[in-house]
């Protein structure tokens, strides 16, 4: 009985030890899941960052959360930012400023891109001297809003989003395998190996026209080669060819706010009030 | 004739996907990505030892006469920088022992030093030690994420070569090692940690 007991205990503690809140979805760059926020400063915040990113493309974004648990704020930090992926791809331009609520701790994470401009010691004053005095007054929108215009202040200018390259949209799978299937069951009257030849000429053709890379298309030309032969064979056999099986994995923007794939090595700085 | 090019064809066809199925492309690629790691991680220690003096220098001004901790932190200091590892070593056991030896014993002393500045309240309100606190926290959690990061292309890596057929590429032609990983160094993770309440 008494070491049920024990294997209880030592399961709660390592539940205790393993068990990591659940990272919420991005909605847009002001994300009050611990409804911290009025809804008058959440909208200007929302503004003048979606101001800035118009201007720079530096994606700033404010995260409150409940509770992280125990874990620790940098942990749960950077795996929010592996997440969410703020700043653009390349340039590394993000900045996340997120707040436990229940744990009374807040962290700035900075971006890779944003290192050398907001250095762990400017987001470590800002934690101090502006977001800790007003969130020990239990004025959180006054500590975010001060926060946010200082990082503004910090970031302005550091990038320019007229040098952005013109983002290359994600290849539409879906639209791509429907003509690829209907090319292929089409070369079912043909024999054998010219269909395949043929499949593994057109496929990759149409990959081409996709926008679909160097490595994609050469795979592209084995499986043109192969469901080509299939077709024929499928035909032959009298069974009706199905081109089920493929099915496109989304990736279509919602054309609501993401994060841009820029990605974080832990700088910033924390805090707690 | 042109049975001879369709033989062609389908010869071409397949040694293409051999090729890009072997694995010969994506375990070099792997073992770059473990390179590309250590190499953060290294920085990131870097970063740390060249924070030291400054911290150092700062602790003396407010505790001048707690030198055999700061004299630790000095030596520890020393030490770390001077074992190195090359990429080579990343798949030598007793190297990287050596090489976490070092940076642990520069860990746990400045986890001492943190504990000898708990007494010093005139330090800890100091604008410039507070400074260097943000600067030493944010090195240590960069250290954090590049280790982690570093065990995970090495996780990656060491699967990678032992699974077919990975294993026989790598067996008759490229003849990479596996890689070790870097244990999370104990207490490190509270080591910078001073309270300004």
């Amino acid at each position: 009985m008494r070491w049920v007991t024990a294997i209880c205990m030592a399961c709660a503690i390592f539940s205790g030890v393993f068990a990591r809140e659940d990272i919420p979805p991005l909605k847009a760059h002001v994300n009050d899941y611990a409804d911290m926020l009025s809804e008058t400063v959440e909208a200007e915040i929302e503004a003048k960052l979606t101001q800035l990113e118009k201007e720079d493309s530096t994606q700033v974004v404010v995260a409150t959360v409940p509770s992280i648990g125990n874990e620790d704020i940098e942990s749960y930090s950077i795996r929010l930012a592996e997440k969410w992926k703020i700043g653009q791809k390349g340039l590394d331009n993000g900045v996340i400023i997120l707040v436990a609520r229940d744990n009374r701790k807040v962290r700035i994470e900075v971006g890779r891109g944003l290192e050398e401009t907001l250095t762990d010691l400017l987001a470590g004053r800002i934690i101090d001297y502006i977001i800790i005095p007003e969130f020990k007054n239990g004025d959180y929108d006054a500590g975010i809003a001060k926060a946010v215009d200082a990082i503004i202040d910090i970031v302005k200018g550091k990038f320019d989003a007229s040098s952005l390259k013109p983002q290359k949209s994600a290849p539409d799978y879906g639209a791509f395998f429907l003509i690829a299937i209907i090319i292929l069951s089409f070369l079912g009257s043909l024999g054998p190996l010219k269909s395949g030849i043929i499949g593994a000429i057109v496929l990759p053709i149409i990959g081409a026209l996709f926008g679909f890379g160097f490595s994609a298309l050469v795979i592209l030309l084995c499986i043109g080669f192969f469901a080509g032969i299939m077709a024929t064979l499928l035909a032959h056999s009298g069974g009706g060819y199905s081109g089920g099986g493929f099915s496109s994995g989304g990736g279509f923007s919602s054309g609501g706010f993401s994060g841009g794939g820029g990605s974080f090595g832990g700088g910033g700085s924390s805090g707690s009030w | 004739m042109k049975k001879f090019s369709y033989i062609l064809l389908v010869f071409v066809a397949l040694s293409l996907v051999s090729f890009t199925g072997c694995g010969y492309n994506k375990l070099q690629m792997q073992e770059e990505e473990v390179f590309k790691a250590y190499g953060d991680l290294e920085s990131a220690l870097q970063r740390r030892a060249d924070l030291i003096p400054n911290l150092v220098a700062t602790v003396k001004g407010y505790a001048a006469h707690e030198k055999q901790t700061l004299q630790a932190v000095i030596e520890a200091r020393a030490k770390a920088t001077s074992v190195q590892l090359s990429p080579k070593d990343l798949s030598n056991p007793e190297k990287i022992a050596k090489f976490q030896a070092a940076q642990g014993e520069l860990s746990s002393a400045l986890a001492r030093l943190m504990v000898v500045i708990e007494r010093y309240p005139n330090l800890k309100a100091d604008a410039h030690f507070t400074d260097l606190m943000h600067q030493l926290e944010g090195t240590e959690n960069r250290i954090n994420v590049a280790r982690q990061r570093y065990n995970q292309a090495v996780k990656e890596f060491n699967s990678s070569i032992r699974i077919f057929p990975y294993n026989i590429t790598n067996s008759l032609l490229l003849h990479l090692e596996r890689k070790e990983y870097f244990k999370a160094e104990e207490g490190a993770k509270e080591a910078p940690k001073v309270s300004f309440e």
